[in-house]
Order: structure tokens, then C-alpha cells, then sequence
């Protein structure tokens, strides 16, 4: 069985970025980058997977410029077998991402595309389903776990309520939730021996063009500043003066 | 223009109101009934969506789940969670955990659009109501379901919430401080991801960037040390309540009122001096 993980560079998610003042882009400075967290989750998922399997084949794929390898090394490092990087400093938005990938698919064959909900940096949550549809595979969005026989897969997910199950036969494409596993970690020397393992670079296979572009950045306006209060008598007080209990 | 609204759940209309009314122009409604998997429900409303320039739904797991493939069956340009409309192409949502706001412009038709229903008023009404094709049966099946819902108001809809934090130990723990409080103001619960994570409460409980987006009128985070994902999804409430122990967490900087002081002991206290 052949598994696809598509993963994503973005900025640090626990860093702070502010927009630059002319709105025109991210003052990115010294921030680092990243895996996608949510990526991240897919890739030890396809890892664990193939830990119980040893048939099983991991590629990752990024799409981006070449500072993208950085991240594919890492998901080799988890112990993905191959990485494709895609190379392009085009514009891109989710409907380009999806078509590029669905290219990726269609040269690959992986029987399960295992891919982030969404990316900390644009938080849109929209290319895992983008390119379900447009390869006409089931989708399994927001996985919490995930079982795959011989054929078929069995997706717990999380909802708007609660949980539900799907079942599904393969190839089919399913996107990551927090609750899926834990990413292990990665030691640097891991990074560094998985410099041997194959990453291949590809140009864009298409010339779809993004359907959304950023026009300018702000800053959301701030909260007013708040006080302390020094007991619990104070902030009943404090709530019934502010008129919200 | 002529716009779709696509309801995923009873009441979503009137939150349809401001935001169309925002948008201008006319617009239909139509229902995807509870049941469908996304590949039946998004290829129902490709035949729905037929003639429509704008095809929107209030933001939720369900509704980003069909209406993203929906785009990418239509080939249309999306645009996840606006919270403002400058112009039928030009939307604003928020990125990075909501740290920044991005000016979105569409250049393709369809416009496919998740939104947050507390960044829109005004009043309007549907023209018509659209009813959806007889979907194709699911290529995912749905085996198994658990919906927990209860007495609570609805988390995203809520007008006071009370949410709870890493220390509150454990789900037992969790129900009896933060739920008797929640029960005390009339309102739901929520919770950080760190209290999901380690089974204190339930996933649809949980607040923030990649969670529910509340925005109600009373927020209390008690033992929330205030990450950039928390209040991602917190940004909105008219009024922050942080209680925690330790005077320097970062809750305090968006709290209206922060009260240093050890949870256990002041959210029964609140509930009691209600
Ligand atoms: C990709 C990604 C997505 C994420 N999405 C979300 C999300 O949607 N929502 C979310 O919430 N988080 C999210 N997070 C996690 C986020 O970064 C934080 O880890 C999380 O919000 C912390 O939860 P917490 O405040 O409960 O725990 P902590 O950060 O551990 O804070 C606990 C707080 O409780 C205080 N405290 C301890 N004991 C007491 C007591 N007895 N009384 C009062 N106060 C006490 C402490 O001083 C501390 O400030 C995400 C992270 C990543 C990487």
C-alpha cells in the first residue's frame, strides 16, 4: 500500500508575527518555520502505519520553493520513505495547491492521501477536500483515528457534536484532527541522517492559476485593557456594573 | 448577483440575515438534512448551486467539511471564515491564529464562503427556497455516531460560557466546577485544547483557532493560561473573565477583569454569589 502525505511550510505556530506597517506582507524577520502541526500529525500517522506494515510506502510531497526541503527532511526523519518537492515559486492558493496535488496523485497511485485539516499560517481548511473532489475519491475530514484494511477504511471523526465513524473503501483521502496521535520527536541528527533517504524535485505540472489573492494585511484592532480585580466579591460587583450577568 | 445560502443546522437563517444583507443582492436558501457524508451532500449542491454567483454557510466543522469540496467540484474560489465584506470580491478573515486579518479578493465565480456570524447585522430575507436535488448514495458510509448534546446552549451561539483549563484534572472535576458554574449563568461550557487533549472534556468542547469561535457576551476562562490559539476563538466575547494563579499569564493582557486566585476556590465562590 502506497500512502501520500502532503505537507506545508509555515511560520513557527508558536511565534508571533505581525503584519508589516504597510500591510503589504508578514514581517516574518527571524521566524522560523515549520511542519504544519496538523501535517505533522499525518505524517506519524503514516509512519505508525507503516511501522505495523513494513509493505506500506510513505511519499511526502511539498509544494513551494526550495527552502521547502527543510520540512521534507523532516518528515523523513519521522521515517517517510521519499520526498517529492514540487518546485514553484508561483502564487498559490488552495484551489492551486489541490490541482497540483491531484497531479501528484494521479503520478503516485497512493491508495490513501493523509493530509493536515488545515495550516496554522492561512488556517483555510479547504485543499484536503478540494482534492477529494476533484479526484472523485470519499473524504474523511477531521480524523481522530484512523484503520486501514485490506480495501477499505475505517475513520473515527470529530464533529460539530461529537464523533462519528466512516467506512470507506480505498483510495480515499482523510485529514488530520489534534486527537489522531502525538507526534514524536525529532532529534537533529535524525534530521540529518535522513540527508541519505531519495527527495526528488519536480516542476508544477499545471498552470492553474490562483482563484483568491491577499490584498493587504492588518493588525485586528486590540481589546481595551482590562484591570484586576482583588476578589471574587470585586468581579461580581465589577459584572453587574459592566451589565452582563 | 444572486446568492445560495446552505443551512446545515436548524436556526443557521437568521445568522444568513446580516451577512446577506452585508453582501447585497438577492438570495435563496437551501438545507443539507443531517444525515448525508460530505461527497453526497457537495454533489447535491452542485446542482443546486447552478446559476449562483455567491453560495455561503455560517462556519462550522460540517459546513468547511462539504462546502470545500463543494469549491473544488465547481471549480470555485473559496474563502474560509470571513468576518467582514468589502465588496461581493473582497472579503476579510482572520489568519495565523487570528493574529492577523487578511483582505481576501475573489477573481472566479463561483464564490464559495464559510462565515462567522457575529461580524454581520442588518436584516434580509431569503427571495426563495431551494430545495436540494435527491443526493447519490455516499462513498463514505456512516457506521457509528455519538452525539452528546444536553441541556446546555449551544457552544458557538452561546451568550455566557464558562471554560476551563489544563488544571481542572479530570472530566468529573471538570462537570462539577466549571458545568455548575456555566448552569449558574444559564450558559455552555468550553474548554482548551490541553483539557481535550488529556480527555477533561469532550472535542466539540474545545475553544479556539482550530476549535469553535464564540463571541458571547460573558467569556470566564478559569485555569487558561491564554495561548494565541485559545484566544483565536475568544477574540470576539464583549467580556473577558481570566481566573488564574499566576498573575503573569498571558490571559491577563485580554481579560476585562483578572482575578489571581486558585480556581477551586473562587468558581464555586462565584457560582455561590450569584
Ligand atoms: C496546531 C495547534 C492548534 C491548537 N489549537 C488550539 C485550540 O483550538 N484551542 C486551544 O485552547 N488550544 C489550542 N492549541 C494549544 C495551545 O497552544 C495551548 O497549548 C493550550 O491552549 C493551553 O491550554 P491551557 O491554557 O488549558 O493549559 P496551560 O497553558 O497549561 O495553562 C494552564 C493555566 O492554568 C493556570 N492554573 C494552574 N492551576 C490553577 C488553579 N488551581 N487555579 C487557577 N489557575 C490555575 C496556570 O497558571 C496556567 O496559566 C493548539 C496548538 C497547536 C500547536
Amino acid at each position: 500500500m502506497n500512502v501520500l502525505v502532503p505537507i506545508k511550510r509555515v511560520v513557527d505556530p508558536y511565534a508571533r508575527v505581525k503584519p508589516l506597517p504597510d500591510g503589504s506582507g508578514l514581517d516574518v524577520g527571524s521566524v522560523k518555520f515549520d511542519v504544519n502541526p496538523f501535517d505533522e500529525i499525518a505524517v506519524e500517522e503514516a509512519v505508525r502505519m507503516k511501522e505495523a506494515d513494513p509493505s506500506i510506502h510513505v511519499t511526502v510531497v511539498s509544494i513551494g520553493g526550495a527552502e521547502c526541503e527543510e520540512q521534507l527532511r523532516k518528515a523523513l526523519a519521522y521515517g517517510a520513505d521519499e520526498a517529492v518537492l514540487v518546485e514553484t515559486n508561483d502564487p498559490m492558493d488552495s484551489t492551486v495547491v489541490a490541482t497540483e496535488l491531484e497531479a501528484v496523485v494521479r503520478q503516485l497511485n497512493p491508495d490513501l492521501v493523509l493530509m493536515g485539516k488545515q495550516a496554522t499560517d492561512d488556517d483555510c481548511n479547504q485543499a484536503g477536500q478540494m482534492l477529494a473532489a476533484k479526484l472523485g475519491w470519499p473524504q474523511a475530514t477531521f480524523a481522530c483515528k484512523i484503520e486501514v484494511g485490506s480495501g477499505t477504511a475505517r475513520v473515527v471523526r470529530e464533529t460539530d457534536t461529537g464523533e462519528e465513524t466512516l467506512e470507506m473503501n480505498l483510495p480515499c483521502l482523510v485529514t488530520t484532527d489534534l486527537r489522531l496521535n502525538e507526534p514524536r520527536y525529532i532529534p537533529l541528527p535524525g534530521i540529518v541522517r535522513a540527508r541519505t533517504k531519495p527527495l526528488s524535485k519536480q516542476p508544477r505540472a499545471t498552470s492553474a492559476q490562483p482563484k483568491t489573492r491577499v490584498t493587504r494585511l492588518d493588525s485586528p484592532p486590540p481589546r481595551p485593557a482590562g484591570r484586576k480585580v482583588g476578589s471574587v466579591d470585586e468581579l461580581v460587583a465589577a459584572l453587574r456594573e459592566r451589565g452582563v450577568l | 448577483m444572486k446568492s445560495l445560502f446552505v443551512a446545515f443546522a436548524p436556526g443557521e437563517a437568521e445568522h444568513a440575515a446580516g451577512f446577506f444583507a452585508t453582501l447585497g443582492g438577492d438570495w435563496a436558501a437551501t438545507e443539507v438534512p443531517p444525515g448525508l457524508v460530505a461527497d453526497a451532500a457537495a454533489a447535491a449542491l452542485r446542482s443546486a448551486s447552478e446559476g449562483f454567483t455567491h453560495i455561503a454557510a455560517v462556519s462550522s466543522m460540517r459546513s468547511k467539511d462539504v462546502l470545500a469540496r463543494l469549491a473544488g467540484l465547481l471549480d470555485a474560489a473559496m474563502v474560509t471564515d470571513a468576518v467582514s465584506i468589502n465588496s461581493p470580491t473582497s472579503f476579510v478573515r482572520p489568519i495565523i491564529a487570528g493574529t492577523v486579518l487578511a483582505t481576501v479578493e475573489t477573481m472566479a465565480q463561483p464564490v464559495v464562503v464559510t462565515f462567522r456570524p457575529s461580524g454581520f447585522s442588518g436584516d434580509s430575507a431569503p427571495g426563495q427556497m431551494v430545495s436540494l436535488p435527491t443526493p447519490p448514495e455516499g462513498q463514505a458510509k456512516r457506521t457509528a455516531e455519538n452525539v452528546r448534546g444536553g441541556s446546555r446552549p449551544d457552544l458557538s451561539q452561546a451568550k455566557r460560557i464558562v471554560s476551563g483549563g489544563r488544571p481542572l484534572k479530570d472530566a468529573e472535576t471538570f462537570e462539577r466546577v466549571i458545568g455548575s458554574l456555566a448552569d449558574r449563568l444559564g450558559g455552555a461550557v468550553g474548554a482548551t485544547r490541553a483539557a481535550v487533549d488529556s480527555g477533561i472534556a469532550p472535542n466539540e468542547l474545545q475553544v479556539g483557532q482550530t476549535g469553535k469561535i464564540v463571541a458571547p457576551d460573558l467569556y470566564v476562562a478559569a485555569g487558561i493560561s491564554g495561548s494565541t490559539q485559545h484566544m483565536a476563538g475568544i477574540k470576539d466575547s464583549k467580556c473577558i473573565v481570566a481566573i488564574n494563579t499566576d498573575p503573569d499569564a498571558p490571559i491577563f493582557e485580554f481579560a476585562d477583569f483578572g482575578l489571581v486566585a486558585d480556581l477551586f476556590q473562587a468558581v464555586p465562590e462565584l457560582a455561590s454569589k450569584l
